[in-house]
């Protein structure tokens, strides 16, 4: 799947989200306290809805989440691998 | 009657916490609701919620979210509580489903058997006098989310006994959770206060005095409480919220605690908070 189409959408979704003007693509936003962590399982919901993926209970980790550039990066690793 | 065996009735937000807390910390729990849909709804959360145990820290993934599961008995015969030495009652906060459910309960468990009303506004000795043991019902209010939250207000009722308090710091001990000691008046310590604010809160709503997200940051930014009354409605339940007001506005009889009609208003309308999507805020994902 391609980085920028994915980048764009979850940036689509996080702004909805995030009361937060100016989000660069390697700000962590759980560290930055614009969200909780009720809105981390809406999050992961939405990755795997929209990318149409099963994240396992391995996946369930901060590092894959907290970021525009790690959730790109993880739902490209995770379609690239057959998945989609 | 097996010490180790928790009866948890009542598969709503508070059930579901309390049952997801106890299996976390090797209790084996028995959890009971009346509705097929609220206790696949229960499984369903708790799942959920334990895949997510070890999110922030992946060192507190201690067991699988499977392992922690299997000690939840899921069900909606009350008869499976019988052989539990205590249970924590989560039921709505309305007396007479509270007094329908202990009379019930009475009959079904074994005498020594405490008894822990998890209420926000209940009185615990009402409570301990529609049953045969008022010496063994004791208060726990918990705070919601249950298994992050690490501090519950403890309520004595008027017959509570030495023992039954001390049953219940040590199963609150396991639960790895702090408490603060009051004693039994209607909304306790907690409540009393915060049901006022909130119901102020919303009538500054009705009178287009300040926006919901205005009237939460007022309390953020001046007062840095890490939320504001309403947000705090819409995680508790507004329905929960309407109900506390009536507990308390009954029990007093003071016109203090009447409930603003806008609350009134939005609980008949279905808006109660994040578990139905909508409250003073939206939850919906698109």
């Amino acid at each position: 799947m391609d980085a920028n189409s994915v980048k764009e959408r979850v940036r689509k979704f996080l702004l909805k989200h995030i009361k937060c003007s100016n989000l660069a693509d390697d700000d962590d936003f759980f560290s930055k306290s614009f969200v909780n962590s009720l809105f981390a399982m809406a999050l992961v919901l939405y990755v795997q809805d929209e990318f149409q993926l099963q994240v396992s209970d391995a996946d369930l980790v901060i590092e894959n989440f907290c970021s525009v550039n790690a959730i790109t990066r993880f739902v490209v690793k995770k379609t690239s691998n057959g998945a989609l | 009657m097996n010490i180790d065996v928790i009866g948890v009735i009542g598969a709503g937000v508070m059930g579901t916490g309390v049952a997801q807390n106890l299996a976390q910390v090797g209790y084996s729990v028995v959890l009971v609701d009346r509705s097929e849909r609220a206790v696949a709804a229960a499984r369903n959360n708790i799942t959920q919620a334990l895949r997510f145990q070890s999110f922030f820290n992946k060192s507190e993934r201690k067991e699988t979210a499977a392992e922690t599961l299997a000690r939840i008995d899921f069900g909606t015969d009350p008869g499976n509580l019988s052989h539990a030495g205590c249970l924590i009652e989560n039921v709505t906060e309305n007396w007479e489903i509270k007094r329908e459910v202990y009379t019930q309960l009475e009959a079904i468990c074994g005498p020594e058997c405490i008894f822990i009303v998890n209420t926000s506004a209940i009185s615990i000795t009402q409570v301990g006098s529609v049953t045969k043991r008022p010496d063994k019902v004791i208060g726990i209010h918990f705070m919601n989310p249950v298994p992050k939250k690490d501090t519950v207000e403890l309520i004595r009722g008027y017959h509570t006994s030495d023992k039954t308090l001390e049953h219940a710091k040590q199963l609150l001990q396991r639960m790895q959770k702090n408490w603060v000691l009051v004693n039994d008046s209607p909304g306790f310590v907690s409540n009393r206060v915060l049901m006022l604010t909130i119901n102020e809160a919303i009538f500054l709503l009705q009178e287009n005095i300040a926006s919901p997200e205005d009237v939460d940051r007022v309390f953020k930014s001046c007062f840095g409480h890490p939320m504001g009354p309403l947000e705090t409605a819409d995680l508790i339940g507004v329905d929960t919220i309407l109900y506390s007001l009536e507990v308390l506005y009954n029990s007093f009889n003071d016109p203090k605690f009447r409930p603003c009609p806008l609350l009134k208003k939005m609980v008949d309308a279905g808006l109660w908070g994040r578990k139905s999507g909508r409250g003073f805020y939206s939850y919906e994902a698109n």
